[in-house]
C-alpha cells in the first residue's frame, strides 16, 4: 500500500464531498434535524394524560382525591362524567385514555374500615400507556392515602393509618428523574451516526460506477485496499465531527448528564464509526447504483438500530429469538456503551464486552469489504 | 510493424462471452512499437470489449494477451503500470478541476512531484488547455474533455495507449488536433491502439483492423486494404442524390449505393457494363445527374464492400 495513493484518493473524495450539496446536507444538516426530531419527538414518558372523572360521592374526601389527580403532572382532567354510559362513550370516542370512578360509599368505607377503593378504567388499546397510567394512578392514590393519614388534608383523618402503613422508599440510580429523554438521547446519537455514516459511504463506490469514473480508476495500478482506505478517511473525519456535534448537543441542549471519561467516549465512538463506515463501504461495493445502495444503507441501519439496538426498547424484554437477532445489530454495542458512559459513568474496563464485540465486528466487516470491491468490470 | 522488435501489444486467441453472444471470438493480433493500430467496425462488433480485455479491467474467458511482454490476464496490475486506457465514456471526475484531475492521476501513478510539475505545464500548453487549468472538468467541451483525458493518460509516460473511440462527439477541428498529438506520441515511440467510429480517421492509422461480430475480419495497412476493394466504385453527382440512390440501389450488378451529400458512391462489379445501365435508369426516372465517373473508394466504401462480401461468402 502506498500512502501517496491513499492520500490522493482521500483528497479527491474530500473535494467531491465539499462540492456535492447532497452529501453536505447528509453530513451536516441531517444530524442536526434528527437530534431535534428524535430528541423532542421520542419520549416514553406519559404526561398530561387526558382523564375523565366520575365522582359518585361528591364528598370532601372524593374531591380531595381528584385534586391529587389534577395536580399531578401525569393526568389532565378533561371532563366530569355523570354515569358509566358516559364513561364508556368517552373512552370509545378517545376523549380520554383513563377514567377515575369514585364509589358512592368512598368516605363511608374509609372511616369505617380504614380501607376503600377507587376504580380506574384504562383504554388498553395502547397497553403500554395503559400500564404506565395505572402505575401513576397507584402512586397518586398512595400519595393521597399518606396525606390523609398525616392529616395533611385537614379533615377526617384517621391517625391509625399512619402506624399501619409501610412506606417503600424508592431510590433510583443513574437516571434519578426517571426521565426517558436521558435514557433515549444517547441512543439517538448512535442512530444518527449509523445512518449518516452508512448512507454517505454507501454512495462512494456506487457513485464512481454510475458516473463512469470507476472504469478509468480500475485501469490504474491502484490497490483496492488503497481505494477503500482513501475513501474512508474523509468520511471518518465527517463522522467524528458529527459525533462531537451530537454529543455536545445532547449534553448542552438536552442536558443529558455525561459521567464517563472523554477518552472512553472518543475511543468507542471511533470504533463504532469504523464499523459503520465499513458496512457502508460493503454495501457500496456490492451495489452499483447509488439509489439502490442508499436504500440498502437505510434498511440495514435505520430499522435495526431504531428497533433492535435497545436505544428505546429494552433488549431483555424482547422474545428470545429477537434477542438473538440483536447481536447482529452493530449499534446495540455502541448504544450499550453510550448509555453506560452517559448515565453510569462506567470506565472502559466495565465495557470490555461490547468493545470487544465491536472490534470483532469491525474486523469481519473490513475483511468482507476488502473482498467485495474488485477491480474489474462484469 | 518491424519484425525485429517484440510486439508491444499481443493478443492470442482472446475470447469473451456475454450471455448469448461471443463479444470477442478468438481474436489474435500484435502491435509493434510506434504503431497506431486502428480498430473499426459497427457498434457491438466487440471493439470496446477487446480494448477492456487488453487494459486489464475485464478478464477474458480464454486466450491471453501481453502488454510490453507482461501477461495482462495473469498479472493485470503490473501491466497497468505502463499502459494508459481511455474508456469510451469520459472517465475523469467532472466535479474536479482540470488541474485536480491531472494531479490525482499523477499521484495514482506515483509520478515524482518534481517530474509531475515539469510535465504539467508543457502538456497543458501543447494541448491548448493552459487557460482552463482551474475549470471543472464537467464544464469543458467534448473535445477538451478528451484532451484532458489524454493528458491524464500521458502524465506517467505510458508505453502503450489504449483509446476507445476518443474522438466520438468531438468537433472536426479538435479531432484534427487530437490526431496531431497522437502522431507526435507515435514519434516518441508510444504504441497506440485506437478504436474509432469515424472511418476517415481510420486512414491515419498505420494498420487497421475491421472488427465484425467479435472477429477480426481484415487487418492490414490502409493502402493494402484499399487494394482489396472488390469491383469498381463510381461517383454520381446529382442535385437529387437521394433519388439517385433509391433508383439504382437495387439494380443488378450494384452491390452498394452510399449517399454522401450531393453525390452517391456506387459499388459495381463491372463499370464498363453498368455505367450505361445507370444512365438509362436515371434518364427514364427524369432525375438530373452528371455522368458517372470512377471514384477513389473511401474507408467507408471499402468496409461496406468488405462486410458485404463477407456476408455473401461466409
Amino acid at each position: 500500500m502506498r500512502w501517496r495513493r491513499i492520500r490522493a484518493i482521500a483528497l479527491k473524495e474530500a473535494i467531491q464531498i465539499r462540492r456535492d450539496t447532497r452529501s453536505l446536507i447528509i453530513a451536516l444538516f441531517m444530524p442536526f434535524m434528527q437530534m431535534i426530531l428524535l430528541g423532542y419527538g421520542v419520549s416514553l414518558d406519559i404526561k398530561h394524560l387526558p382523564t375523565c372523572v366520575y365522582d359518585r360521592e361528591g364528598s370532601q374526601n372524593s374531591q380531595a382525591l381528584l385534586k391529587h389527580f389534577q395536580s399531578s403532572e401525569y393526568f389532565r382532567i378533561v371532563s366530569v362524567l355523570k354515569d358509566y354510559r358516559e364513561a364508556k362513550a368517552a373512552l370509545d370516542a378517545d376523549r380520554c385514555r383513563i377514567v377515575v370512578a369514585i364509589p358512592q360509599d368512598f368516605s363511608q368505607k374509609l372511616s369505617d374500615s380504614g380501607g376503600s377503593s377507587v376504580q380506574v378504567l384504562a383504554d388498553a388499546s395502547d397497553d403500554n400507556t395503559a400500564n404506565i397510567a395505572i402505575g401513576y394512578a397507584h402512586s397518586v392514590v398512595d400519595q393521597f392515602q399518606s396525606d390523609l393519614a398525616r392529616g395533611a388534608l385537614g379533615f377526617g383523618g384517621s391517625p391509625s393509618l399512619l402506624t399501619q402503613g409501610v412506606d417503600l422508599e424508592e431510590r433510583v440510580w443513574f437516571n434519578e428523574d426517571l426521565d426517558s429523554r436521558d435514557y433515549i438521547i444517547p441512543g439517538v446519537v448512535a442512530l444518527i451516526m449509523a445512518l449518516v455514516g452508512a448512507l454517505l459511504t454507501s454512495l462512494t463506490i456506487s457513485r464512481e460506477w454510475e458516473r463512469g469514473t470507476m472504469e478509468l480508476l480500475i485501469s490504474t495500478p491502484v490497490l483496492p485496499s488503497e481505494v477503500m482506505l482513501g475513501k474512508l478517511i474523509p468520511y471518518f473525519a465527517i463522522g467524528m465531527l458529527d459525533a462531537v456535534f451530537c454529543l455536545v448537543f445532547a449534553v448542552y441542549w438536552f442536558h443529558v448528564p455525561y459521567r464517563g471519561t472523554l477518552f472512553a467516549l472518543f475511543l468507542t465512538t471511533a470504533l463504532f464509526l469504523v464499523v459503520v463506515l465499513g458496512v457502508g463501504f460493503l454495501i457500496s461495493a456490492g451495489i452499483k447504483s447509488q439509489v439502490g445502495a442508499s436504500q440498502i444503507a437505510v434498511l440495514v441501519t435505520l430499522l435495526p438500530t431504531s428497533l433492535l439496538s435497545g436505544y428505546a426498547f429494552p433488549i431483555d424484554q424482547m422474545p428470545p429469538l429477537v434477542q438473538g437477532v440483536t447481536y447482529v445489530v452493530f449499534a446495540r454495542y455502541y448504544v450499550t456503551i453510550l448509555k453506560a458512559l452517559f448515565l453510569k459513568g462506567s470506565g472502559l474496563a466495565d465495557l470490555m464486552q461490547p468493545v470487544l464485540a465491536m472490534v470483532a465486528y469491525a474486523a469481519v466487516v473490513a475483511f468482507l469489504a476488502g473482498r467485495a470491491f474488485k477491480k474489474r468490470l462484469d | 510493424m518491424s519484425p525485429a522488435l517484440p510486439p508491444r501489444i499481443e493478443a492470442r486467441k482472446l475470447v469473451k462471452r456475454f450471455p448469448g453472444v461471443f463479444a470477442v471470438n478468438e481474436m489474435s493480433f500484435s502491435v509493434g512499437e510506434g504503431e497506431i493500430f486502428g480498430l473499426v467496425g459497427p457498434d457491438g462488433a466487440g471493439k470496446t470489449t477487446v480494448i477492456r480485455l487488453l487494459a486489464g479491467v475485464m478478464p477474458p474467458d480464454s486466450g491471453s494477451a501481453t502488454i510490453d511482454g507482461v501477461d495482462v490476464v495473469a498479472d493485470p496490475e503490473r501491466a497497468k503500470q505502463f499502459l494508459s486506457y481511455m474508456p469510451q465514456r469520459f472517465g475523469l471526475y467532472e466535479d474536479l478541476t482540470v488541474d485536480e484531475n491531472i494531479r490525482f492521476y499523477a499521484d495514482i501513478f506515483e509520478v515524482a512531484p518534481s517530474i509531475r510539475d515539469q510535465r504539467i505545464g508543457p502538456l497543458l500548453s501543447s494541448f491548448g488547455m493552459a487557460p482552463f487549468q482551474r475549470r471543472l472538468a464537467g464544464q469543458l467541451s467534448g473535445g477538451m474533455k478528451q484532451k484532458l483525458g489524454l493528458i491524464c493518460a500521458l502524465i506517467h509516460t505510458p508505453r502503450v495507449l489504449l483509446l476507445d473511440e476518443p474522438t466520438t462527439g468531438v468537433d472536426p477541428v479538435s479531432r484534427r488536433d487530437f490526431w496531431k498529438i497522437l502522431y507526435s506520441l507515435r514519434e516518441q515511440g508510444v504504441t497506440i491502439l485506437i478504436s474509432t467510429a469515424y472511418l476517415e480517421e481510420a486512414e491515419r492509422c498505420t494498420r487497421l483492423a475491421l472488427v465484425h461480430q467479435g472477429v477480426m475480419a481484415y487487418c492490414d495497412t490502409p493502402a493494402r486494404l484499399r487494394a482489396m476493394m472488390p469491383g469498381k466504385l463510381l461517383n454520381v453527382v446529382s442535385s437529387q442524390a437521394r433519388d439517385v440512390q433509391k433508383a439504382i440501389a437495387s439494380l443488378p450488378g450494384i452491390s452498394g449505393a452510399l449517399l454522401m451529400g450531393d453525390r452517391v458512391h456506387v459499388a459495381v462489379d463491372d463499370d464498363g457494363r453498368r455505367i450505361p445501365e445507370i444512365v438509362r435508369v436515371l434518364e427514364e426516372a427524369h432525375i438530373p445527374f452528371e455522368p458517372p465517373v470512377p471514384a477513389e473508394p473511401t474507408m467507408e466504401d471499402l468496409f461496406l464492400a468488405l462486410l458485404r462480401e463477407r456476408r455473401t461468402s461466409p
